[in-house]
């Protein structure tokens, strides 16, 4: 299991937060411009994500995390959307449901997603993730929320920091 | 125990005898990209270090998405794709020939096949009794790096339809009713499988149209068995000899089975802003239209096109609302001058677009005004969907857009002929 306990503040959003949200079409002349992308990650959702994002990770202790409701990254397969969103600084990702494509895109990208009942979970409160467990400590409110476990393939892609550097060590689907 | 048709293809793709929610590893027999996913996978394939892909031949770089490019940056995306096709073998689909969904079908995809685009809409392929699906590009990097992906083998509604679509109603308006009754995630990890004795009736146009929508569900595939209709479109492409029969076996385990009499089913609307905010276009009549759209990867083929010719053969768009066609390919694009739609459309007061995803991204070509409403063929209508997250974008039919065209306001196709 990768970084056992990740610690850091809840950032919320909505429910259905497409990837039009996150990384809108009209964005698309930055997709081989990154940083310059990342400046407009989830601007339509909510205005200031990106500097918010990046205040949050200097100002606590561990890194923003996006507490999301249901269906979370539904839409295009673009990668972009989660690469962007880690590139803000969030070190993981709760909601409480998410579209199939984005889960898989955010593992590849080394970025953990856990499903929980994120409604226990209130923006800019304190979680502390335990990864092997799968569990959140809300430390703001003294609540603990159980999450799904991570299937063993993903994690062992997430283990290695994503599918490009797994597939760099072994060559080869080990699963 | 029976398989469905996701287990059955699974099984033989990874040569094993596999059932819902096995991990797999499965041979890929088509792997692509379009221009704004496509260069942050090549990035990737190369930091895999894999000299070449490991069937180029079976590799594609599609340019439809920013086609022809409106800008500098996208411009040098392409620029990048058709280097890497030239360094490595694999094949570049320019600018102009269509949206990639459609030539995949055109082109490439037969029954049984594995196929994984970087698109979500690959499910397209499914029309064809392909198991088709979406992925990001690292997934599609590893794919192409190694010629093989990994799969959980999903679990399958099964879609059971009977009798037919009555006039003026089409596989889109069926689409819409179902995500409207499952919801947007409503077959999240699922394979959406498509049956009963509808299906002898279905056109691979109209199987292609449902397929496609299959993802905004949340499925991971959209699947059609194979029959002599598939058959027919094979033979008609150059591909009589990838015909292979596919159906699931009786007895397959399915997780849920939705019962829908076509006959049933009246012309529907997607409003704003999730595709699963569905009403009959009766009930949003009246709403005004500034920007009417027909074309992308759901609804530009040659049928589409053909529909909303006849409906607007003759008569003027209205002059408060734009219309924008775009077909789905270049051979759509000839078929529709030689059978006289685009002249109809044109004298109607249509603007024709290059063959490509034209206005449905939001990346150029028809990006709606702050408050403006379009009436569109596309499969979806996210905030910021077509480039403006202050306007509104509805989903519909050919048939219901050519006939709001013609209004200028939300029109129930069988008012306007
Ligand atoms: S037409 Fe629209 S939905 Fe289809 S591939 Fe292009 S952008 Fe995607």
């Amino acid at each position: 299991m990768p970084r056992q306990v990740l610690k850091g503040t809840a950032m919320k959003v909505g429910d259905n937060i497409s990837t039009d949200h996150i990384i809108p079409g009209r964005f698309a002349h930055l997709r081989s411009n990154l940083p310059e992308l990342a400046e407009h990650v989830l601007e339509d959702a909510m205005p200031g994500f990106a500097p918010w994002a990046r205040e949050l990770s200097l100002r606590s202790e561990g890194k923003p995390v996006l507490v999301a409701g249901k269906n979370l990254g539904l839409g295009s397969s673009r990668e972009h959307a989660p690469l962007v969103i880690k590139m803000s600084g969030v070190g993981a990702i709760l909601a409480e449901s998410v579209a199939r494509i984005f889960f898989r895109n955010a593992i590849n990208q080394g970025l953990p997603v856990l499903l929980c009942d994120t409604g226990r979970i209130a923006d800019g409160d304190e979680l502390e993730i335990n990864l092997a467990d799968g569990t959140v400590v809300d430390s703001t409110s003294g609540v603990t929320v159980e999450c799904s476990r991570i299937p063993p393939v993903m994690s062992a892609i997430l283990d290695e920091g994503g599918l490009i550097p797994y597939i760099q060590r072994h060559g080869d689907f080990k699963l | 125990m029976g398989k469905t048709l996701a287990e059955k293809i699974l099984s033989l793709k990874s040569r094993g005898d596999v059932k819902a929610g096995d991990i797999v590893v499965s041979d890929v027999d088509l792997v692509f990209v379009q221009d704004t996913t496509g260069p942050l996978t090549v990035r990737q394939f190369k930091e895999t270090g894999c000299e070449a892909p490991a069937r180029a031949r079976q590799t594609i770089l599609f340019l439809d998405h920013a086609a022809p490019s409106p800008g500098k940056e996208l411009a040098n995306d392409h620029d990048f794709l058709r280097r890497f096709a030239q360094e490595t073998g694999c094949l570049v689909s320019e600018v102009g020939e269509g949206v990639c969904h459609q030539l995949v079908a055109e082109q490439f995809a037969n029954p049984a096949d594995v196929i994984v685009g970087a698109d979500s809409h690959t499910v397209t392929a499914g029309g064809l009794g392909a198991f088709a699906t979406g992925m990001g590009s690292s997934d599609i990097a590893a794919a192409m790096a190694l010629g093989k992906t990994w799969f959980r083998v999903p679990e399958t509604f099964r879609v059971e339809l009977s009798g037919s679509f009555r006039w003026m109603v089409f596989a889109k308006d069926l689409m819409l009713y179902l995500i409207g009754r499952i919801g947007a995630d409503g077959a999240n990890y699922k394979a959406l499988e498509f049956g009963g004795t509808s299906l002898k009736r279905t056109g691979i146009p109209e199987r292609l149209t449902m397929a496609n929508m299959a993802v905004e569900a949340g499925a991971k595939v959209g699947l059609f068995p194979s029959d002599k209709i598939t058959r027919d479109f094979l033979t008609d492409h150059g591909r009589a000899n990838r015909y292979t029969p596919l159906h699931p076996d009786a007895g397959a385990d399915y997780e849920r089975v939705i019962s829908i009499a076509l006959d049933r089913l009246e012309p529907m609307l997607s409003l704003p802003h999730t595709v699963d905010n569905v009403s009959p276009v009766t009930e949003a009549k009246g709403v005004k239209v500034q920007q009417a759209f027909i074309g992308t990867c759901t609804n530009g083929r040659l049928e589409d096109l053909a529909v909303a010719a006849g409906i607007l053969r003759g008569k003027k768009r209205h002059p408060d609302t734009r219309l924008l066609i775009a077909p789905a390919s270049r051979q759509v694009l000839a078929r529709a001058i030689e059978e006289g739609h685009i002249a109809s459309l044109v004298d109607a007061g249509a603007t024709l677009l290059p063959p490509g995803c034209a206005a449905c991204c939001g990346i150029h070509q028809g990006v709606p005004a702050d408050g403006e409403v379009c009436l569109s063929t596309a499969n979806r209508n996210f905030e910021g969907r077509m480039g403006n997250p202050a306007a509104m974008i509805y989903l519909a039919s050919p048939a219901t857009v050519a006939a709001s065209a013609i209004r200028g306001e939300i029109t129930d196709p069988r008012e306007a002929i």
